[in-house]
């Protein structure tokens, strides 16, 4: 029989005198059947609640395709200014799947950043990069001009007044059967250099590329 | 009950005099009588099996501090504000098409040029969501100006929070359903607001989005949220926030001092 006030009592149930109790036990019955059952509803619950988590977060980590589209002839884009086309970034959901999209021909002369295959016309986004309202090229002022919060950016899309925390997404483009086609979108940061595609709001430069991942789904 | 006074009957054939009552019946007993007494019966019924007029008691019949005054009534009147939006709610449901290319737009158009009372309903949706804002803050104006928050209702002041948070969840959400460019733009700034915060803003856009860009799914998961996800959330802590109003009872006005008088503050035993 074990002390009352020994702080080191026997593992088996008999031991602690419970009524009962078989020799070599060291779990009740009772203590059993409550962890038990609350396993079996733990089992249970977790279930349908970790499918139904799934399902609600799976288009986050979903891979998108990219897609191509073409939006016209090589010698429609002069290499000073922007032509407005539209491409779908979302199929099947009419026009509030469609973007507006401002391209024009490299210019050697103003764009210093990379130039590769894909960058042979410059596409730039009408997303502004403040909180997405649509961005509209104004010849005359050669801007780019946000009507919601006065964004304002250059030829290149860079910022050059209001609340933008970066310069304007592109898309890659490409060249096939003298039509000029845009690809997937990237964002830039203030020195035009290349990121994965970031949401607007979400500046890149320095310590912000850390702050603001981009998704998994997109990152290369 | 006083005896009604009455003329006597008009001289009538005996043939179309009401018969004398039988042994037995004509107690007095009107139809309303009997009606009342039905219904005591079926409340009984329910209570015998469920006690549920004393949870009703326990509910209703409370004290309320001297000084209680109409500012008092600000939480039930957001509560009310909850319950009409839920009314209508549930009947736009039956008009409203979560379809993103065009018979969204047009339902809402449908419901609101065609369907009788129609604008008046999807109208008191629409105002009542910003009379239901206006008076959360209020009543959290209240609650803060009163020094109702403090213990041992700081919980309350939690749920309260959440309550406001969730409200304003669905002030987000029910805005993009009506999918004009209103809806739209708006809701795309909205989001990337989301997106601003480090770390987790990314993605929790991209749930709120189910995906990079808006897309197919964006409007029902919007709808889904707004009428199935945080109204049952809200209904529920909305029991708990009364609940706790009910068990801890309302506090007095600040400017209710406590009686000097000891006869006076003796507590009934």
């Amino acid at each position: 029989m074990s002390d009352k006030h020994s702080q080191h009592k026997s593992r088996y149930t008999v031991d602690r005198q419970i009524p009962g109790a078989f020799e070599g036990e060291t779990v009740t019955r009772r203590r059993f059947m409550t962890i038990g059952s609350q396993a079996a509803g733990g089992v249970a619950a977790a279930s349908f609640l970790l499918p139904a988590l799934g399902f609600a977060i799976g288009p986050i980590f979903k891979e998108q395709p990219h897609t191509w589209e073409s939006v016209g002839p090589t010698d429609m884009f002069p290499d000073n200014n922007y032509i407005p086309t539209v491409i779908t970034l979302t199929p099947g959901i009419g026009e509030a799947g469609k973007a507006t999209v401002y391209v024009r021909k490299r210019n050697p002369l103003l764009d210093t950043d990379k130039a590769d295959l894909h960058t042979q016309f410059i596409a730039i986004t009408s997303r502004c990069a403040h909180l997405g309202c649509p961005v509209r090229w104004v010849d005359a002022a050669e801007r780019f001009i946000c009507p919601c919060h006065g964004g304002v950016y250059d030829l290149l899309g860079r910022r050059v007044g209001g609340p933008p925390v970066r310069p304007l997404d592109r898309f890659y483009t490409r060249v096939v059967d003298g039509l000029v086609q845009i690809g997937p979108r990237f964002s830039v940061n203030s020195e035009l250099e290349r990121f994965s595609p970031r949401d607007p709001g979400e500046p890149i430069d320095g310590i912000g590329q850390y702050m603001y991942p981009s998704r998994p789904s997109e990152r290369k | 009950m006083a005896k009604r006074r009455k003329l006597p009957a008009p001289p009538m054939p005996s043939a179309l005099q009401a018969p004398p009552p039988r042994p037995g019946e004509g107690n007095g007993a009107t139809p309303i009588d009997h009606a009342a007494e039905a219904g005591k019966t079926v409340v009984d019924w329910v209570d015998e099996r469920t006690s549920l007029s004393g949870a009703a008691r326990w509910m209703m019949f409370r004290k309320v501090p001297k000084g209680t005054n109409w500012f008092y009534t600000l939480g039930s009147a957001t509560m009310f504000a909850f319950l009409s939006q839920a009314v209508t709610g549930v009947f736009l449901a039956m008009y409203y098409r979560p379809d993103p290319s065009g018979g969204a737009y047009e339902s809402i158009r449908h419901v609101t040029n065609e369907v009788f009372l129609g604008q008046f309903v999807r109208g008191m949706h629409k105002w009542g969501s910003s009379v239901m804002v206006i008076l959360v803050f209020l009543h959290m104006g209240r609650t803060f100006f009163f020094g109702a928050y403090k213990y041992p209702r700081e919980l309350n002041w939690v749920i309260g929070v959440v309550l406001l948070i969730l409200t304003m969840t669905m002030s987000f959400t029910g805005y993009l359903l009506p999918f004009d460019q209103r809806a739209y733009w708006a809701t795309i700034v909205g989001v990337n607001i989301n997106g601003t915060g480090p770390l987790i803003g990314p993605y929790l856009s991209d749930f709120l989005r189910g995906g990079g860009e808006f897309g197919a799914t964006t409007l029902s998961r919007f709808y889904a949220i707004h009428m199935l996800l945080v109204p049952g959330l809200l209904a529920a802590l909305i029991g708990a926030h009364l609940y706790l109003v009910a068990k801890l009872g309302t506090t007095a006005p600040p400017w209710i001092k406590a009686e000097k008088n000891p006869e006076l503050r003796k507590v009934d035993a």
